[in-house]
């Protein structure tokens, strides 16, 4: 990190913003709505490089803090008939509360026990979602309705389930969400993170309370996968329990591994990528787990850095 | 029915369930014991078992335990192979790093997963027992089949107990766990005792996957439960402990079966996943285990 010239980093970002808020406007329908849902579920992605990327702590259980965002929102929607902007608030305190929970028992373990806790607390989430089968639709899930999902300012209003209100929602999101991962990478707080992946143990004896903070961390990382649920939930409008499910919890451990972890682009750019693959091959077979597995191998075996990574290894040691 | 013998049945269904389980939990020890790897895809090298033993009784025309008797020796080996194959290709690759292990077996898990669904179907098959004799107790009968599954299983137990604690290739393994460089440096050939205990603990899977198909069928999805149960069991019994995976097995089996005959099902695997999970948190050894080094 010898090249402390922010210029460069904030251009980048800024100008992936801007492409992405050209794209609204020249890309075909089905590709545009693709597109909202990828940037949405990138924020998910973003969350969990946090954790997973900075702090170097692999969790198997972040499908929990997607779905309490969607959960949190949706049932804030259908149940209590809340607005969107007090839904998608409501969304994001329930993601900052359970992680904050699970941070406070998970980090007490560390390595192969962290995972296998977090995927226990994730079932535990997912279960108990069936459990409640009366109130959150169990397995089937429930459709948010269109009525509620507008969003109104005084005499205007904003009706989220039109596709260029959609995307431009999703973009808003997904910027505000990477510009604060750059700055929160890149500030004092970032490099701690970075110095408790490398050697927690001498970090901890120049000093720093390292429990408050990757418990912090964890926080950060639940609330903006929270933020990318709720968001997902008023966007799309759909509220399943499949979301809270395994799979959903190995994902964004794909997509950042396929764009490269602790890099602040790579889970979108993973999260594109996994999403067009599957979407390709889907035309010609079903097996897309196929694919996902197979991915997930060759990235752990041949590219363990990713494609970001391994681009900032070899060309472009400034990228953030 | 009264109390009594209702209770009485749900004993015998826990332990049918606990003989299985033990038998898959010990695999997933061993292979976490002496490689210190977590195999997330155990649960699809039980359900692998399962449609094998399927394929192989339906092959086998005539009496249905000639069919058995093949499946119960072929499909663990042809699953033992497959795990042998995939542990060379992939594992041994990763140099057993714990966080890449549990990425690459999580693949494994969806390519198993996904090739099961596409050659085998989404179908649940049944296969026949080897033979349908019931013992009748006072209150009801009960299936012979499933008593010869507990005691095949705890046979089986006995055999690998003995081979882990009265032979050679158990005291080589044993090395390995305690100390693999220690071991290395004494000439044992630390990479072929890992190849070949990772085979064996798929083999333990397929093996109770063989024995269970008869009660229940044979489905591509079937390998989910059984993986979150014995990873509870490997844990409350201690990681790498034989004798805690046996006991806690046993415990989590019976009150399993007794827990679902009484209450719902679904509660009854949320209060068991949070306990493990607090038990992880609180006293990660285990509740039989010594601290680990």
């Amino acid at each position: 990190m010898k090249d402390a010239s922010p210029a460069k980093p904030y251009a980048l970002h800024l100008g992936v913003i801007a492409l992405l808020f050209a794209l609204s406007f020249v890309l075909p329908d089905y590709h545009h709505g693709l597109l909202a849902r990828i940037m949405v579920l990138a924020v998910f992605a973003m969350g969990y490089n946090m954790l997973f990327g900075y702090v170097g702590l692999l969790s198997l259980g972040h499908a929990m803090f997607f779905s309490a965002g969607l959960y949190g929102a949706g049932l804030a929607v259908i149940h209590l008939g809340w607005s969107v902007p007090a839904a998608f608030a409501a969304g994001i305190l329930c993601g900052a509360a359970l992680s904050l929970v699970i941070g406070v028992l998970a980090l007490r373990t560390s390595g192969v026990a962290f995972m296998i806790v977090t995927m226990m607390f994730a079932q535990v989430f997912y279960l108990v979602i069936l459990y409640f089968a009366s109130w959150t639709g169990g397995d089937q899930g429930m459709v948010v309705p269109q009525p509620a999902r507008v969003l109104g300012f005084g005499a205007t209003s904003l009706d989220l389930t039109n596709p260029t209100v959609r995307y431009m929602s999703a973009l808003a999101l997904f910027s505000t969400v990477l510009l604060v991962t750059l700055a929160v990478v890149r500030s004092r707080y970032g490099r701690v993170l970075v110095a408790i992946r490398e050697n927690e143990e001498r970090t901890k004896m120049l000093g720093y309370d390292t429990f408050s903070n990757k418990l912090a961390a964890v926080v950060i990382s639940g609330t903006i996968c929270a933020a990318s649920g709720a968001a997902y939930a008023l966007l799309f409008g759909y509220v399943g329990s499949s979301f809270a499910s395994v799979q959903y919890s190995i994902l964004p451990l794909l997509w950042v591994l396929l764009g490269g972890a602790a890099t602040t682009l790579g889970p979108m750019i993973g999260t594109l990528f996994m999403y067009y693959i599957v979407d390709i091959t889907s035309g010609y077979t079903s097996a897309y787990l196929l694919i996902v597995g197979i991915a997930l191998i060759l990235l752990v075996l041949f590219f363990p850095k990713g494609i970001l990574g391994t681009i900032r290894q070899r060309w472009l040691g400034w990228l953030p | 029915m009264h109390f009594g013998p209702h209770l009485l049945l749900a004993a015998l269904e826990g332990l049918v369930t606990s003989a299985v389980l033990a038998l898959m939990a010990l695999g997933l020890s061993l292979v976490f014991g002496v490689m210190r790897v977590v195999n997330v895809a155990h649960g699809e090298f039980f359900m692998l078992g399962a449609v094998l033993a399927w394929a192989i009784s339906t092959a086998i025309s005539g009496h249905p335990a000639l069919g058995f008797l093949a499946a119960l020796v072929l499909a663990p080996l042809i699953v033992g192979a497959v795990a042998l194959f995939a542990e060379r290709l992939v594992l041994r690759r990763l140099n057993y790093n714990p966080e890449a292990t549990i990425v690459a077996t999580i693949g494994m898990l969806y390519i198993i997963q996904q090739l099961a669904l596409t050659f085998y179907g989404p179908e649940a098959r049944p296969v026949e027992p080897p033979f349908s004799y019931r013992i009748l107790l006072p209150w009801f009968g009960y299936s012979g089949y499933k008593l010869s599954v507990i005691a095949a299983s705890a046979l089986l137990l006995a055999a690998t107990w003995f081979v882990l604690t009265r032979t050679k290739i158990g005291l080589i393994m044993r090395a390995t766990q305690y100390d693999s460089e220690t071991a290395q440096a004494f000439g044992i050939p630390v990479d072929r005792v890992y190849a070949g205990v990772f085979a064996l603990g798929a083999m333990l899977a397929a093996v109770a996957a063989v024995l269970i198909v008869p009660i229940s069928q044979a489905h591509y999805l079937m390998g989910q439960d059984p993986l979150l149960l014995s990873f509870i069991v490997v844990i409350i019994g201690g990681l790498g402990s034989l004798r805690g995976t046996l006991v806690a097995a046993v415990l989590i089996g019976l009150s399993d079966g007794i827990i679902s005959v009484f209450f719902s099902p679904t509660l009854a695997k949320i209060i068991a996943t949070l306990l493990v999970a607090m038990v992880l948190v609180f006293r990660p050894q285990g509740l039989f285990g010594t601290a680990s080094r």
